[in-house]
């Protein structure tokens, strides 16, 4: 079956790669170069390294709450690849492999986490927007941007995120309904790694599948298998092509699962069995393009090892760059809520320091 | 029978007496069920009641909010927990919509019996959203209650009469000292009133008002001041509305001094409101401006710059010393 005839009532995953890395479409098979086919790996595995090294600085009390993106490697990476340079990103919050594809510099990823608002500050040039911590609600502003794209008269395209749980919410609903009623060209892409913290698929909606929810929205919704990097960009890819063509919003489900905790602070154990995680652990969407690429003559354990050992190496010296050295500065706490600062905040900020000096 | 607990434990044996003693009370929202709360504030609960009294929710606040008005309509007393008090915002639209208005607009007819929890308050390190205290937006909604406790006992006794008020209640939960001590706690059910504010430190120099994590604070910068001979009555408000008044109208006219702290910001804060009060009950006693400290008018710092947010008990004592040698 094709992409074009897939149809999420049936509820069957589009898949190219199978869990075995083993081609399943080889007529939708994008057609990488070889550099391509190995940056995307760099990607992910530099993205789960930063995971790992951010989660073993946390429990080391050198990291403040993280939330580990492992196992979502492929619907993030692939799908952020399909992007175009000006195509805008709205980012959730969990989203890392599509923040290294867009060009975030790792120093800004890490900052964040780390608790200083600089870290959400992005370069000139890197069209992606801060992290949105109330579940949701940047749908809207997704579907804002694309149609500023529409009313400007331009062709860029919006790609957003959300998470399974965030399809409760009734922003979700209203950013979906104006995308589609506008043909606002924006995708929204749903990583349904099967939990909300500790609250299960099956208590957030009755629908067979999230990407069906497309179907009443008057917009096309597809079930794609999210370990699968190369489903992924060809799904986003075709809906990406589809909105600057003028056609308006897709739905994609990315059908993954996130195999860490949801953040530092949560027990997974609590509310979920080993034996699922051990399951997923078999479909991690790094091994099957692992083995894909292995088969094809691209990589080796060598290249591999010493691949993983660069990039642990420059993990390891962003993070020393900012620790201990990322402190917020007391003017910036006050600085940035008006363009022109109003006088009872250049006030308080005056009262507070004079406090710290000691002086009355 | 007592036992020693912390304001979480405090809070989920509340919720446990209440539902034992009332098979109307149901309790919901985002993992309180399987996990019992991302603080752990509903555990056991769900084993204990069963899945149809004690459920995890979709995550949709303003389902969770909306819905718990139609259940306290149709005779239930819902206890729905946002995960924090910052996210209660998609909610807020029910809140000051519905849930405040409901029994005026009926004239009586349809009450809302129902409590929203919530973790509020900074101080713990985490991501934005997650720190802030708005306790003045629900403060300025007519029909809305908020309380906010300091100690496990108290926290008990207030959740405890919340859940049993005839009216809507917002119980918010001062996050910082959740598990910060124990204290003696009696087993069974037991009330402690809505609405009045009690005297922690008695003093004669000036009256500080505070509330929730602050209240620790206070106590602390008390004891630096008292070693210079200054001797604060300190006033923990507990209901920020309806207010109580009198508690620190009667505390002024012997101090003649008044300082608020809280957490929230200084503009339009509940402090501004117990400071107008005082000037139109209590101004001839005053001998001093009446003041605030508070946290500033920004949003709450993520955490490498929180420390200087909250109003730390030395700046706290050098606020009181200025109030009294003014
Ligand atoms: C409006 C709002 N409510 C609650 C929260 C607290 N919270 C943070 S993450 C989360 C679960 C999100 O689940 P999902 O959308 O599936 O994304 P995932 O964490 O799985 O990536 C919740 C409830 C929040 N951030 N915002």
């Amino acid at each position: 079956m094709g992409l074009k005839n897939h149809n999420p009532l049936d509820n069957i995953q589009y898949r190219i790669l199978d869990k075995n890395g083993i081609v399943l479409k080889e007529e939708d098979l994008p057609k990488f170069t070889d550099d391509e086919l190995m940056y995307l790996y760099r990607t992910m595995i530099f993205s789960r390294i930063i995971d790992e090294k951010a989660l073993s600085y946390q429990r080391q009390g050198r990291m403040l709450t993280y939330a580990p993106n492992i196992g979502q490697e492929a619907a993030q990476v692939g799908s952020a690849y399909a992007m175009e340079k000006n195509d805008w990103l709205v980012p959730a919050f969990r989203e890392l492999g599509s923040w290294l594809v867009k060009g975030v510099p790792l120093r800004n990823i890490y900052l964040y986490w780390y608790g200083n608002e600089w870290g959400s500050y992005m370069p000139e040039g890197i069209r992606l927007l801060p992290v949105s911590v109330p579940i949701a609600s940047q749908l809207q502003h997704a579907t804002g941007i694309a149609m500023a794209s529409n009313i400007k008269g331009e062709k860029d395209v919006t790609v957003a995120y959300v998470g399974d749980g965030g399809t409760s919410e009734g922003d979700f609903h209203e950013a979906l309904n104006f995308a589609a009623v506008f043909k606002a060209p924006v995708i929204f892409v749903i990583q349904n790694n099967q939990y909300a913290i500790s609250t299960k698929g099956s208590l957030q909606t009755a629908s067979k599948n999230y990407a069906l929810k497309a179907i009443a929205y008057g917009m096309p919704g597809i079930l794609v298998d999210g370990n699968d990097i190369f489903a992924m960009y060809k799904a986003t890819k075709t809906a990406i092509d589809r909105a600057r063509n003028g056609e308006g919003p897709t739905l994609i489900e990315a059908y993954t699962y996130r195999l860490g905790a949801h953040t530092t602070s949560d027990d997974p154990t609590k509310y979920r069995d080993d034996s699922e995680v051990e399951e997923w652990k078999d479909k991690d969407p790094i091994l099957r393009y692992r083995i894909y690429l292995m088969n094809k003559g691209l990589l080796t354990d060598e290249i591999d090892e010493s691949m993983k050992k660069e990039l642990e190496e420059e993990v390891a010296s962003i993070f020393e760059s900012i620790e201990n050295k990322s402190d917020t500065e007391i003017e910036d706490i006050f600085k940035y809520h008006y363009e022109v600062m109003p006088p009872q905040l250049e006030e308080q900020l005056n009262e507070y320091k004079s406090f710290l000096e000691g002086g009355k | 029978m007592a036992n020693t607990l912390n304001i979480v434990q405090a809070i989920n044996q509340a919720l446990m007496n209440e539902m034992e003693l009332d098979n109307t009370v149901v309790v919901y929202g985002e993992d309180v069920g399987v996990e019992g709360g991302v603080f752990r504030a509903t555990v056991e609960l769900q084993k204990k009641f069963g899945n149809t009294r004690v459920f995890d929710s979709p995550l949709a606040e303003s389902a969770i909010v909306g819905t718990a008005i139609g259940m306290a309509i149709n005779g239930l007393k819902p206890v729905v927990e946002m995960q924090f008090s910052g996210f209660v915002y998609p909610a807020f639209n029910q809140i000051i919509s519905h849930v405040a208005r409901m029994r005026n607009r009926s004239r009586g007819r349809y009450t809302l019996p129902m409590v929203i929890r919530a973790p509020y308050g900074g101080g713990i390190r985490a991501l934005e959203h997650h720190s802030e205290s708005m306790e003045a937006l629900f403060a300025h909604i007519p029909g809305l209650k908020i309380v906010i406790p300091s100690t496990p006992y108290d926290a008990k006794g207030l959740l405890i009469a919340a859940i049993r008020d005839p009216d809507p209640v917002l119980f918010w939960e001062p996050k910082r000292i959740y598990r910060a001590f124990k204290q003696e706690v009696p087993e069974e059910a037991y009330e402690i009133p809505l609405g009045k504010a009690k005297i922690i430190d008695e003093g004669t120099d000036i009256t500080i008002v505070t509330w929730g994590a602050m209240v620790r604070d206070v106590q602390k910068a008390a004891e630096m001041v008292k070693a210079k001979g200054i001797k604060p009555e300190i006033i923990d408000l507990r209901t920020i509305a309806p207010m109580d008044r009198d508690s620190f109208v009667e505390s002024v006219k012997k101090t003649g001094r008044i300082l608020v702290v809280h957490e929230a910001p200084k503009t339009l804060g509940v402090g501004a409101e117990i400071i107008s009060i005082v000037n139109e009950k209590a101004f001839l006693y005053l001998e001093a401006p009446p003041t605030r400290l508070t946290g500033f008018d920004t949003t709450f710092p993520l955490p490498r710059g929180e420390q200087h947010y909250i109003p730390s008990p030395e700046r706290i004592a050098k606020t009181i010393e200025d109030v009294v040698n003014y």
